[in-house]
Protein backbone atom coordinates (compact mmCIF):
# COMPACT_ATOMS: atom_id res chain seq x y z
CA UNK A 1 0.00 0.00 0.00
CA UNK A 2 1.19 3.41 -0.71
CA UNK A 3 1.89 5.39 2.01
CA UNK A 4 1.65 9.55 2.76
CA UNK A 5 4.53 10.83 0.87
CA UNK A 6 3.77 8.79 -2.19
CA UNK A 7 0.24 10.27 -2.84
CA UNK A 8 1.58 13.63 -4.72
CA UNK A 9 -2.35 14.19 -6.65
CA UNK A 10 -3.14 17.76 -5.71
CA UNK A 11 -5.82 17.88 -2.87
CA UNK A 12 -8.72 20.43 -3.36
CA UNK A 13 -8.16 21.60 0.38
CA UNK A 14 -4.26 22.39 -0.09
CA UNK A 15 -4.00 22.72 3.30
CA UNK A 16 0.31 23.00 2.75
CA UNK A 17 -0.40 26.13 0.47
CA UNK A 18 -3.10 27.59 2.95
CA UNK A 19 0.06 27.51 5.25
CA UNK A 20 2.25 28.10 2.61
CA UNK A 21 0.36 31.62 1.98
CA UNK A 22 0.24 32.58 5.62
CA UNK A 23 3.67 32.59 5.67
CA UNK A 24 4.73 34.63 2.47
CA UNK A 25 1.88 37.22 3.79
CA UNK A 26 3.84 37.41 6.87
CA UNK A 27 7.20 37.87 4.98
CA UNK A 28 5.83 40.14 2.57
CA UNK A 29 4.40 42.59 5.44
CA UNK A 30 7.63 42.73 7.04
CA UNK A 31 9.46 43.30 3.67
CA UNK A 32 9.73 46.89 4.76
CA UNK A 33 10.56 46.33 8.17
CA UNK A 34 14.60 46.48 8.71
CA UNK A 35 15.04 44.28 11.60
CA UNK A 36 12.84 42.31 13.83
CA UNK A 37 14.50 42.19 17.57
CA UNK A 38 12.53 40.00 20.19
CA UNK A 39 12.91 40.74 23.55
CA UNK A 40 12.57 38.47 25.87
CA UNK A 41 14.18 36.60 29.15
CA UNK A 42 12.71 33.50 29.69
CA UNK A 43 12.26 34.28 33.39
CA UNK A 44 8.91 36.39 34.53
CA UNK A 45 8.91 39.91 36.24
CA UNK A 46 12.50 41.13 35.31
CA UNK A 47 10.74 44.17 33.22
CA UNK A 48 10.83 42.97 29.38
CA UNK A 49 7.66 44.80 28.21
CA UNK A 50 9.36 48.24 30.24
CA UNK A 51 12.68 47.85 28.32
CA UNK A 52 10.89 46.89 25.32
CA UNK A 53 8.53 50.29 25.32
CA UNK A 54 11.23 52.71 26.34
CA UNK A 55 13.90 51.55 23.83
CA UNK A 56 11.28 51.52 21.11
CA UNK A 57 10.71 55.06 22.19
CA UNK A 58 14.30 56.16 22.40
CA UNK A 59 15.08 54.74 19.01
CA UNK A 60 11.79 56.53 17.90
CA UNK A 61 13.30 59.71 19.35
CA UNK A 62 16.68 58.83 17.70
CA UNK A 63 15.05 59.36 14.33
CA UNK A 64 14.29 55.78 13.51
CA UNK A 65 10.44 54.55 12.71
CA UNK A 66 10.43 51.99 15.38
CA UNK A 67 7.27 49.53 16.23
CA UNK A 68 6.04 47.27 19.00
CA UNK A 69 4.36 44.10 18.85
CA UNK A 70 2.82 43.29 22.02
CA UNK A 71 2.97 38.84 22.13
CA UNK A 72 2.10 38.75 25.77
CA UNK A 73 -0.93 37.76 24.40
CA UNK A 74 -2.05 37.01 27.78
CA UNK A 75 -0.56 39.64 29.89
CA UNK A 76 -0.38 42.06 27.20
CA UNK A 77 0.76 45.27 28.86
CA UNK A 78 2.52 47.57 25.98
CA UNK A 79 -0.16 49.68 24.92
CA UNK A 80 -0.18 51.13 28.94
CA UNK A 81 3.39 51.54 28.54
CA UNK A 82 3.17 53.84 25.48
CA UNK A 83 0.00 55.72 26.63
CA UNK A 84 -2.27 54.11 24.28
CA UNK A 85 -5.91 54.00 25.07
CA UNK A 86 -8.25 51.88 23.03
CA UNK A 87 -9.78 53.15 19.68
CA UNK A 88 -11.29 50.80 16.77
CA UNK A 89 -8.89 49.47 14.80
CA UNK A 90 -8.68 51.09 11.53
CA UNK A 91 -9.78 48.47 9.06
CA UNK A 92 -8.93 47.48 5.46
CA UNK A 93 -8.25 44.54 2.96
CA UNK A 94 -5.03 45.48 2.93
CA UNK A 95 -4.61 44.83 7.27
CA UNK A 96 -5.18 46.71 10.42
CA UNK A 97 -3.49 49.47 11.41
CA UNK A 98 -1.31 49.82 14.49
CA UNK A 99 -2.02 52.10 17.58
CA UNK A 100 0.49 54.90 17.84
CA UNK A 101 1.50 55.25 20.92
CA UNK A 102 4.62 57.66 22.81
CA UNK A 103 6.93 59.27 20.40
CA UNK A 104 5.18 58.03 17.50
CA UNK A 105 6.12 54.36 18.14
CA UNK A 106 2.86 51.84 16.32
CA UNK A 107 1.79 49.22 18.46
CA UNK A 108 -0.61 45.85 18.34
CA UNK A 109 -1.30 44.03 21.13
CA UNK A 110 -4.03 41.93 22.30
CA UNK A 111 -4.96 44.09 25.06
CA UNK A 112 -6.31 46.17 22.24
CA UNK A 113 -8.29 43.98 20.96
CA UNK A 114 -9.73 42.26 24.63
CA UNK A 115 -12.97 43.69 26.10
CA UNK A 116 -11.52 45.45 29.51
CA UNK A 117 -10.07 43.07 31.90
CA UNK A 118 -10.98 40.22 30.22
CA UNK A 119 -8.83 37.24 29.66
CA UNK A 120 -7.75 35.86 26.18
CA UNK A 121 -10.26 32.87 25.73
CA UNK A 122 -11.13 31.41 22.84
CA UNK A 123 -14.25 29.37 21.73
CA UNK A 124 -14.22 25.88 21.60
CA UNK A 125 -14.50 22.66 23.42
CA UNK A 126 -13.29 23.07 27.14
CA UNK A 127 -12.20 19.50 27.41
CA UNK A 128 -8.70 19.35 26.91
CA UNK A 129 -8.17 22.67 25.09
CA UNK A 130 -4.68 22.28 26.04
CA UNK A 131 -4.30 20.36 22.55
CA UNK A 132 -5.71 23.44 19.94
CA UNK A 133 -4.89 26.17 22.52
CA UNK A 134 -1.14 26.50 21.81
CA UNK A 135 -2.25 26.43 18.00
CA UNK A 136 -4.80 29.05 18.54
CA UNK A 137 -2.30 31.14 20.40
CA UNK A 138 0.35 30.28 17.52
CA UNK A 139 -2.30 31.65 14.66
CA UNK A 140 -3.04 34.94 16.64
CA UNK A 141 0.66 35.79 16.71
CA UNK A 142 0.63 35.19 13.04
CA UNK A 143 -2.31 37.93 12.54
CA UNK A 144 -0.15 40.36 14.94
CA UNK A 145 2.59 39.99 12.82
CA UNK A 146 1.12 39.63 8.98
CA UNK A 147 -2.30 41.09 9.10
CA UNK A 148 -0.85 44.42 10.42
CA UNK A 149 0.02 47.42 8.23
CA UNK A 150 2.95 48.07 9.50
CA UNK A 151 4.74 50.49 7.07
CA UNK A 152 8.13 50.96 6.21
CA UNK A 153 9.90 50.49 9.87
CA UNK A 154 13.59 50.67 10.86
CA UNK A 155 12.84 48.09 13.75
CA UNK A 156 10.11 46.00 15.28
CA UNK A 157 10.59 44.99 18.70
CA UNK A 158 8.57 42.05 19.85
CA UNK A 159 7.85 41.72 23.38
CA UNK A 160 7.87 38.01 24.76
CA UNK A 161 5.77 36.81 27.13
CA UNK A 162 8.17 34.71 30.07
CA UNK A 163 9.15 31.10 28.81
CA UNK A 164 10.01 30.24 25.49
CA UNK A 165 7.05 28.91 23.51
CA UNK A 166 6.51 32.17 21.73
CA UNK A 167 10.10 32.29 20.89
CA UNK A 168 9.54 28.80 18.72
CA UNK A 169 6.47 29.65 17.46
CA UNK A 170 8.56 33.15 16.30
CA UNK A 171 10.83 30.81 14.51
CA UNK A 172 8.20 28.84 12.36
CA UNK A 173 6.15 31.51 11.73
CA UNK A 174 9.25 34.36 10.38
CA UNK A 175 10.71 31.65 9.20
CA UNK A 176 14.05 31.86 10.37
CA UNK A 177 14.89 33.13 14.26
CA UNK A 178 15.06 36.77 14.57
CA UNK A 179 17.90 38.51 16.93
CA UNK A 180 17.34 38.08 20.56
CA UNK A 181 17.79 41.05 23.37
CA UNK A 182 17.90 39.32 26.50
CA UNK A 183 16.34 41.03 29.55
CA UNK A 184 18.10 40.04 33.25
CA UNK A 185 17.81 41.16 36.81
CA UNK A 186 21.37 40.86 38.67
CA UNK A 187 20.30 37.70 40.50
CA UNK A 188 21.91 33.90 40.02
CA UNK A 189 17.63 33.30 39.86
CA UNK A 190 16.66 34.96 37.21
CA UNK A 191 20.68 34.39 35.66
CA UNK A 192 19.50 30.64 35.58
CA UNK A 193 16.55 31.16 33.90
CA UNK A 194 17.32 33.34 31.22
CA UNK A 195 20.58 31.41 30.38
CA UNK A 196 18.37 28.43 29.48
CA UNK A 197 16.81 30.78 27.15
CA UNK A 198 19.69 32.67 25.49
CA UNK A 199 21.11 28.73 25.17
CA UNK A 200 18.20 28.05 23.28
CA UNK A 201 17.77 30.86 21.14
CA UNK A 202 21.43 30.58 20.03
CA UNK A 203 21.18 26.96 19.90
CA UNK A 204 18.35 27.73 17.05
CA UNK A 205 20.43 30.05 15.35
CA UNK A 206 19.17 33.72 16.89
CA UNK A 207 21.44 36.22 16.70
CA UNK A 208 22.19 37.46 20.23
CA UNK A 209 22.60 40.88 20.24
CA UNK A 210 23.55 41.63 24.14
CA UNK A 211 22.27 41.81 28.12
CA UNK A 212 20.02 44.55 29.54
CA UNK A 213 20.74 44.02 33.31
CA UNK A 214 17.39 45.81 34.71
CA UNK A 215 16.34 46.84 38.43
CA UNK A 216 20.28 47.20 39.03
CA UNK A 217 21.44 49.13 42.21
CA UNK A 218 19.01 48.35 44.94
CA UNK A 219 17.57 45.56 46.24
CA UNK A 220 18.95 43.02 43.88
CA UNK A 221 22.37 41.30 44.48
CA UNK A 222 24.04 39.61 42.08
CA UNK A 223 25.85 40.09 38.86
CA UNK A 224 24.35 38.08 36.25
CA UNK A 225 24.32 40.75 33.59
CA UNK A 226 28.11 40.09 33.50
CA UNK A 227 27.69 36.18 33.82
CA UNK A 228 25.69 35.89 31.02
CA UNK A 229 27.62 38.00 28.54
CA UNK A 230 30.67 36.36 29.55
CA UNK A 231 29.25 32.79 29.09
CA UNK A 232 27.80 33.91 25.87
CA UNK A 233 30.78 36.44 24.97
CA UNK A 234 28.08 39.18 24.10
CA UNK A 235 27.95 42.35 25.70
CA UNK A 236 25.93 44.03 28.36
CA UNK A 237 24.23 46.67 26.56
CA UNK A 238 22.67 48.58 29.32
CA UNK A 239 22.09 48.48 33.10
CA UNK A 240 19.05 50.41 34.17
CA UNK A 241 18.23 51.92 37.71
CA UNK A 242 15.45 51.99 39.71
CA UNK A 243 14.36 55.06 38.17
CA UNK A 244 15.99 55.48 34.83
CA UNK A 245 16.73 59.18 33.19
CA UNK A 246 15.53 59.43 29.29
CA UNK A 247 19.95 59.52 28.72
CA UNK A 248 19.95 55.91 29.67
CA UNK A 249 17.21 54.42 27.00
CA UNK A 250 19.26 56.53 24.64
CA UNK A 251 22.37 54.84 25.36
CA UNK A 252 20.86 51.52 24.71
CA UNK A 253 18.71 52.57 21.86
CA UNK A 254 22.05 53.86 20.10
CA UNK A 255 24.12 50.48 20.94
CA UNK A 256 21.55 48.74 18.43
CA UNK B 1 -4.38 13.80 5.65
CA UNK B 2 -4.94 12.10 2.66
CA UNK B 3 -6.98 9.12 1.80
CA UNK B 4 -6.16 6.17 -0.19
CA UNK B 5 -8.26 4.04 -1.81
CA UNK B 6 -7.11 0.65 -1.23
CA UNK B 7 -8.54 -1.59 -4.17
CA UNK B 8 -7.83 0.92 -6.66
CA UNK B 9 -4.60 2.41 -5.27
CA UNK B 10 -5.76 5.92 -6.46
CA UNK B 11 -5.79 8.42 -3.85
CA UNK B 12 -9.26 10.19 -3.14
CA UNK B 13 -10.44 13.21 -3.76
CA UNK B 14 -12.11 15.80 -1.62
CA UNK B 15 -16.01 15.98 -2.55
CA UNK B 16 -17.53 17.83 0.38
CA UNK B 17 -17.54 19.63 3.49
CA UNK B 18 -20.50 20.37 6.16
CA UNK B 19 -20.54 21.87 9.32
CA UNK B 20 -23.28 20.69 11.01
CA UNK B 21 -23.05 23.47 13.89
CA UNK B 22 -22.20 21.48 16.55
CA UNK B 23 -18.45 21.71 16.81
CA UNK B 24 -17.96 18.48 14.33
CA UNK B 25 -16.95 18.45 10.80
CA UNK B 26 -17.54 16.19 8.20
CA UNK B 27 -15.56 16.05 4.65
CA UNK B 28 -16.28 13.35 2.37
CA UNK B 29 -13.52 12.02 -0.28
CA UNK B 30 -14.36 9.79 -2.99
CA UNK B 31 -12.30 7.18 -5.46
CA UNK B 32 -11.70 8.93 -8.97
CA UNK B 33 -11.65 5.58 -10.02
CA UNK B 34 -14.32 3.29 -8.67
CA UNK B 35 -16.71 6.05 -7.42
CA UNK B 36 -16.10 4.94 -3.44
CA UNK B 37 -16.97 7.66 -1.21
CA UNK B 38 -15.64 7.78 2.27
CA UNK B 39 -16.54 10.45 5.13
CA UNK B 40 -14.49 11.97 7.67
CA UNK B 41 -15.86 12.65 10.73
CA UNK B 42 -14.30 14.94 13.12
CA UNK B 43 -15.30 15.33 16.84
CA UNK B 44 -15.22 18.88 18.64
CA UNK B 45 -11.57 18.82 19.43
CA UNK B 46 -10.18 17.66 16.20
CA UNK B 47 -12.22 20.18 14.73
CA UNK B 48 -10.94 23.13 16.66
CA UNK B 49 -7.72 21.70 16.24
CA UNK B 50 -7.86 22.39 12.36
CA UNK B 51 -9.56 25.82 12.48
CA UNK B 52 -6.80 26.96 15.09
CA UNK B 53 -4.38 26.49 12.18
CA UNK B 54 -6.11 29.12 10.21
CA UNK B 55 -6.95 26.68 7.53
CA UNK B 56 -9.82 25.30 5.61
CA UNK B 57 -10.73 21.48 4.74
CA UNK B 58 -12.01 21.99 1.19
CA UNK B 59 -9.97 24.92 0.09
CA UNK B 60 -10.97 28.36 0.60
CA UNK B 61 -14.07 29.90 -1.00
CA UNK B 62 -12.94 33.37 -0.08
CA UNK B 63 -9.36 35.07 0.75
CA UNK B 64 -8.60 35.25 4.57
CA UNK B 65 -9.55 38.08 6.17
CA UNK B 66 -7.23 40.04 8.81
CA UNK B 67 -7.27 38.73 11.90
CA UNK B 68 -9.70 36.18 10.97
CA UNK B 69 -9.02 33.95 13.90
CA UNK B 70 -8.72 36.51 16.54
CA UNK B 71 -12.17 37.73 15.48
CA UNK B 72 -13.81 34.25 14.68
CA UNK B 73 -11.77 32.62 17.67
CA UNK B 74 -11.38 35.09 20.48
CA UNK B 75 -14.88 34.79 22.91
CA UNK B 76 -13.93 37.80 24.95
CA UNK B 77 -12.71 40.25 21.97
CA UNK B 78 -14.00 43.81 22.07
CA UNK B 79 -16.96 44.08 19.94
CA UNK B 80 -15.61 47.47 18.61
CA UNK B 81 -11.95 46.57 18.09
CA UNK B 82 -12.25 46.99 14.69
CA UNK B 83 -13.16 49.91 12.12
CA UNK B 84 -14.44 48.24 9.12
CA UNK B 85 -13.99 49.97 6.10
CA UNK B 86 -11.57 53.15 7.80
CA UNK B 87 -8.28 51.77 6.41
CA UNK B 88 -5.80 53.45 4.20
CA UNK B 89 -7.56 51.04 1.67
CA UNK B 90 -10.68 52.01 2.79
CA UNK B 91 -11.49 55.77 2.80
CA UNK B 92 -12.13 57.37 -0.08
CA UNK B 93 -14.22 54.98 -2.20
CA UNK B 94 -17.72 54.83 -2.30
CA UNK B 95 -19.47 52.37 0.02
CA UNK B 96 -22.36 50.43 -0.53
CA UNK B 97 -25.58 51.73 1.39
CA UNK B 98 -27.44 48.72 3.41
CA UNK B 99 -31.54 48.31 3.08
CA UNK B 100 -32.83 48.17 5.93
CA UNK B 101 -33.88 44.25 5.32
CA UNK B 102 -30.39 44.10 4.84
CA UNK B 103 -29.16 45.37 8.24
CA UNK B 104 -31.63 43.24 9.96
CA UNK B 105 -30.52 40.35 8.19
CA UNK B 106 -26.88 41.33 9.39
CA UNK B 107 -28.12 41.59 12.71
CA UNK B 108 -29.04 37.90 12.99
CA UNK B 109 -25.34 37.11 12.00
CA UNK B 110 -23.63 36.26 15.82
CA UNK B 111 -21.69 39.12 16.61
CA UNK B 112 -18.21 37.90 16.83
CA UNK B 113 -18.21 37.31 12.77
CA UNK B 114 -20.68 40.05 11.78
CA UNK B 115 -17.96 42.40 10.95
CA UNK B 116 -15.98 40.12 8.93
CA UNK B 117 -19.38 39.31 7.14
CA UNK B 118 -19.95 42.81 6.96
CA UNK B 119 -17.27 43.62 4.50
CA UNK B 120 -17.39 40.81 2.97
CA UNK B 121 -20.68 41.57 1.34
CA UNK B 122 -19.49 45.00 1.56
CA UNK B 123 -16.37 44.25 -0.77
CA UNK B 124 -18.53 41.99 -3.20
CA UNK B 125 -20.52 44.86 -3.70
CA UNK B 126 -17.90 47.67 -4.06
CA UNK B 127 -16.05 45.12 -6.79
CA UNK B 128 -19.22 44.93 -8.70
CA UNK B 129 -20.37 48.80 -8.35
CA UNK B 130 -23.55 48.02 -6.27
CA UNK B 131 -24.70 50.95 -4.34
CA UNK B 132 -27.19 48.94 -2.04
CA UNK B 133 -26.80 45.76 -0.37
CA UNK B 134 -30.60 44.22 0.13
CA UNK B 135 -31.18 40.58 0.91
CA UNK B 136 -31.07 39.74 -2.90
CA UNK B 137 -27.80 40.86 -3.25
CA UNK B 138 -26.89 38.92 -0.18
CA UNK B 139 -28.40 35.71 -1.71
CA UNK B 140 -26.16 36.58 -4.78
CA UNK B 141 -23.45 37.04 -3.23
CA UNK B 142 -23.28 34.34 -0.87
CA UNK B 143 -24.60 31.68 -4.09
CA UNK B 144 -21.32 33.12 -6.15
CA UNK B 145 -18.91 33.42 -3.18
CA UNK B 146 -20.08 30.06 -1.94
CA UNK B 147 -20.55 30.93 1.73
CA UNK B 148 -22.62 29.09 4.17
CA UNK B 149 -24.66 30.14 6.91
CA UNK B 150 -23.79 33.82 5.85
Amino acid sequence: MRTYHDLTDADRSGLAEQIGAQRRRVAERLAGVGRVIAVMSGKGGVGKSYVTAHLARALARSGRAAGVLDADLNGPTIPRLLGINHAPRPTSQNGIEPAKGADGVTCISMALLLADGAPLAFKGPSAESFVWRGAMEASALRELLGDVAWGALDTLLLDLPPGMQRYLELCDILGAPPAVLTVTIPTAESGDAVRRAMRAAAERGSQLLGVVENMTGQGFAGSAGDDLAREFAVPVLARIPWHPAPDTWNALGARL
Amino acid sequence: MKFLCVDCDQQMAFAERQLPGDGTLAATFKCPSCGRVVAMLTNPMETQLVSSLGVEIGGRTVPEQPFQTVRKMVATGREDAFAEGTGDEGRGKGTPAWSTDAEARLARVPNFVRGMVKRIYADYAKERGIAEITPAVMDTARAELGLEGM
